[in-house]
């Protein structure tokens, strides 16, 4: 059954209407392969085989219908996918990758996920991820450090770490992840995927456990942009119990096989200036060229603000989260550690289950919004995100999309940046402008580096354009290989 | 605000944050915790030194103003589910220690 796994979203479709496999096959097929590479890599928090295969075998009788009798099959009709442990699915447990929602049992799915059930999709289980999304390595989860497939001494990237390495290794053909501030496109990168960070409000956050509420999103990750459109299809649109989800109309993307002729691609200069491996911008620099090569106009462009990306998103996002996690308290859901008084239960549960992340960030929010400092930082941070968001205004006056480097380096080794929280988060000073302007951006493999750890790419579109961005990528990846390479099979 | 000079906090400013935040924190935690947010304070340093012309609007003003949804009946999650999430309940109602004495 190892051919199975290795089908694309389309082939497994066109295979299940015509009957040559059945979704049961097809999820117990990722199970096992899960089972043998969960103890290597630790992607999943909870994995649920026996929900699976019941969703499977609904799908299979639904299949057997509709061969029958005829009729549209869903887009993800039983086809399995992997959900971050941030979003609920109703009876899993959802941890959010904290001790303080160990017991947590939500009652209710998440839209997003939602919406892949209605697709058809059947859910194999809850991926490991940073603690409330907090953090770019998946080292920040309470309950296990997930590794990367291409390497197991590297961390996957984060927070959507162990939905990057398991539709990486195979464990899954489809993931969710969330992206607050690159927590999709950095793991992708690092494992050699490809993943989507819609627009701000293109997808329903409700059920998705918040951490930045002006920045969440809900994203999708898979080997490839067509792949990554299957999910993002049955994803967007309005939802009215997320009162930030945008009412524009849905648009389903349907790619083509065409080249880049007329579409014009911005890269801004100083990107290659920062202080980014070698081989990282020589594989941008070749995958650019291949764009051109493609047809795609290269234009210069200027993002002026966004070298100060860093400090405004780690006082924004840290003083929202400060307000989003006041709810944990221990007196309605998770663990609670006693203590004689109210007060006293708040701060002993909150001090003992969080983890040292959460906490700093905590820490950190609350010092921004206090008294006497409010305005020098939360205040400037909030002017400088909207000097950040013109910049991009002006570039796309020039350009349809601006290419971009995800992350300084490639994968780098698990506890790198240990003890040193301020050298991790200027590693996401390239993920963090897309957030910061609300924009849409998809990251896919480009290259390898000398260890043969995978490069990944960013394309930037203005708001609402994912169609754009999935098909000028779909383009790249109809005429390159880079995303269909899989980590050495010795190893896993 | 005193700017351009290296950020310092004191033992009594971060107890205080973290009393606001409520956390409880040990005393090797709210050292560590000191010396970390001083460097990444520290590192915010340089936003402070960017002039921003005055007419520039904060970006936590929304363009177009967020709406309300109708105030409408709609069924919520049955009581029963969401008490099963509760560490202590006594009569379908979450337990917590007395506040009034």
């Amino acid at each position: 059954m190892t051919e199975l796994i290795q089908l694309s979203l389309q082939q497994m479709r066109r295979g299940l209407l015509a009957g040559d496999f059945s979704s049961q096959e097809l999820t117990r097929a990722y199970l096992e392969r899960v089972e043998r590479l969960e103890p290597h890599l630790n992607a999943f928090i909870t994995l649920a085989p026996e929900l699976a295969l019941r969703q499977a075998r609904a799908a299979d009788e639904r299949l057997a219908e509709i061969r029958r009798q005829g009729g549209e099959a869903p887009p993800l009709l039983g086809v399995p996918i992997a959900i971050k442990d941030v979003l609920a699915v109703r009876d899993l447990p959802c941890t959010a990758g904290s001790r303080i929602l160990e017991t947590f049992v939500p009652p209710y799915n998440a839209t997003a996920v939602e919406r892949v059930l209605e697709a058809g999709a059947v859910v194999l289980g809850k991926t490991n991820t940073d603690e409330f999304a907090m953090g770019s390595s998946t080292e920040n989860s309470a309950y296990e450090v997930t590794r990367n497939p291409w390497n197991l001494e590297r961390v996957p990237g984060g927070s959507s770490g162990g939905s990057a390495a398991a539709v990486a290794a195979r464990m899954a053909p489809l993931a969710l992840g969330t992206d607050t501030g690159g927590s999709v496109r950095q793991p992708a990168a690092f494992c050699g995927v490809t993943g989507l960070k819609p627009t701000y409000g293109r997808v329903s956050r409700f059920g998705l456990f918040a951490y930045a509420s002006s920045l969440d999103t809900v994203g999708a990750l898979a080997r490839s942009a067509e792949e990554v459109a299957g999910i993002y299809n049955a994803l967007h649109g309005h939802d009215r119990r997320d009162a930030t989800s945008l009412k524009h109309p849905r648009e389903e993307v349907v790619l083509k096989n065409e080249d880049l002729r007329g579409l014009r691609v911005g890269i801004v200069a100083e990107h290659f200036q920062h202080d980014l491996q070698p081989e990282v911008a020589r594989a941008l620099q070749v995958a650019v060229q291949q764009l051109e090569t493609l047809g795609a106009k290269v234009l210069d462009v200027q993002l002026p603000h966004t070298r100060y990306a860093v400090p405004v998103y780690y006082i924004i996002a840290p003083a929202e989260a400060s307000a989003n996690l006041a709810r944990y308290d221990g007196v309605r859901y998770g663990p609670r550690q006693p203590a004689e008084t109210l007060p006293a239960v708040y701060a002993r549960t909150r001090g003992k289950l969080f983890g040292r992340e959460v906490k700093r960030r905590i820490m950190l929010g609350t010092f921004a919004l206090s008294a006497g400092y409010q305005e020098a930082y939360y205040g400037k941070a909030q002017k400088v995100r909207r000097l950040i968001q013109q910049d991009f205004v002006r570039a796309f006056e020039k350009v349809d999309l601006i290419a971009a480097p995800v992350t300084p380096t490639t994968a780098f080794p698990i506890g790198a940046h240990r003890g040193d929280p301020l050298s991790m988060y200027l590693e996401d000073i390239f993920t963090l402008p897309a957030n910061l302007a609300g924009l849409p951006a998809i990251a896919f493999p480009v290259g390898v580096d000398d260890q043969n750890l995978p490069v990944g790419m960013q394309l930037i579109a203005p708001a609402l354009h994912e169609d754009r961005l999935l098909q000028a990528a779909h383009s790249y990846q109809q005429a390159t290989s880079w995303h269909q390479r899989t980590p050495d099979p010795e190893l896993l | 605000m005193r700017y351009n000079q290296a950020m310092s906090l004191s033992q009594q400013q971060v107890e205080h944050i973290a009393a606001l935040a409520r956390l409880e924190l040990s005393a090797e935690e709210l050292d560590r915790f000191r010396r970390q947010l001083a460097a990444i304070l520290d590192h915010f340093q340089q936003l402070q030194s960017l002039e921003i012309p005055a007419e520039v609007l904060s970006a936590d003003h929304p363009e177009e103003g967020m709406t309300l949804r109708p105030d409408e009946l709609c069924p919520g999650l049955a009581l029963d589910a969401l008490m099963r999430n509760a560490p202590e309940s006594e009569r379908r109602q979450f337990k917590i220690p007395p506040v009034f004495e």
